[in-house]
């Protein structure tokens, strides 16, 4: 989570939410979350569990 | 009765007072219709009896859809986490009005328990000035950004 957050915190075009799935069940079934951390960048591009910093921004920016 | 223990908020009081920035977390509550409100603010309470540097505004949800949309929240709990751009050190003058709040980007939707509350202990320090941890050669990638991104993380308190 930490580094979504600190993606948001450099770039004024990023803004991260921190979801709590269990809560928002409607959310992860929407997302089709089935494990933690999930994160869905900008409703199409989905990254599972936790990745090296290089690796999540990459494909967080669709570069990968 | 406080939610952490004499340890922790030993160690979150000495973190927070190097906060170079003055923190506020943007609290969006209803009171109706919400288990996790009331607890979520529990937890939040915890923050400015442990630094004057972090700030509680709470928002009504029902009441002010405008400040809702303004930061992109459509339920509720939520939090945004702001912070004013001048030394927190500098005490305000009575009459320069409320402080000019800049947006960190950075929410929480749901109650910051578990996991969730270390990530809000992070992204308070971040926002009150201790500097980002990412490597030089991904803040050169992110400035390089240039359309909107916007993240959903989904977590869970264990």
């Amino acid at each position: 989570m930490t580094l979504a957050h600190e993606m948001a915190f450099a770039s004024p075009h990023i803004t991260a939410w921190a979801v709590e799935a269990t809560e928002y069940p409607d959310l992860a079934r929407r997302y089709r979350v089935t494990g933690v951390p999930k994160t869905v960048v900008n409703e199409n591009i989905e990254i599972l569990g936790s990745l090296p910093e290089d690796a999540f921004i990459e494909q967080a920016l669709g570069e990968g | 009765m406080p939610l952490l223990g004499p340890a922790d908020q030993d160690r979150l009081r000495a973190e927070f007072s190097l906060m170079a920035r003055r923190v506020h977390l943007l609290f969006f509550t209803q009171a109706l219709g919400c288990e996790t409100c009331l607890l979520t603010r529990q937890i939040l309470d915890e923050f400015p009896a442990l630094s004057d540097r972090i700030v509680i505004d709470e928002v009504n949800f029902v009441l002010d859809p405008d400040r809702a949309r303004q930061y992109g929240v459509d339920r509720v709990p939520a939090i945004a986490v702001l912070y004013e751009d001048e030394p927190s050190t500098r005490q305000p003058l009575p009459e320069a009005g409320p402080p000019v709040l800049e947006d960190s980007r950075i929410r929480f939707l749901g109650m910051p328990a578990g996991y969730e509350f270390v990530s809000l202990v992070q992204a308070i320090l971040l926002a009150g000035g201790r500097g980002s941890e990412l490597s030089a050669a991904s803040l050169e990638r992110l400035a390089l950004v240039d359309r909107p991104v916007v993240m959903q993380v989904f977590t869970t308190p264990t």
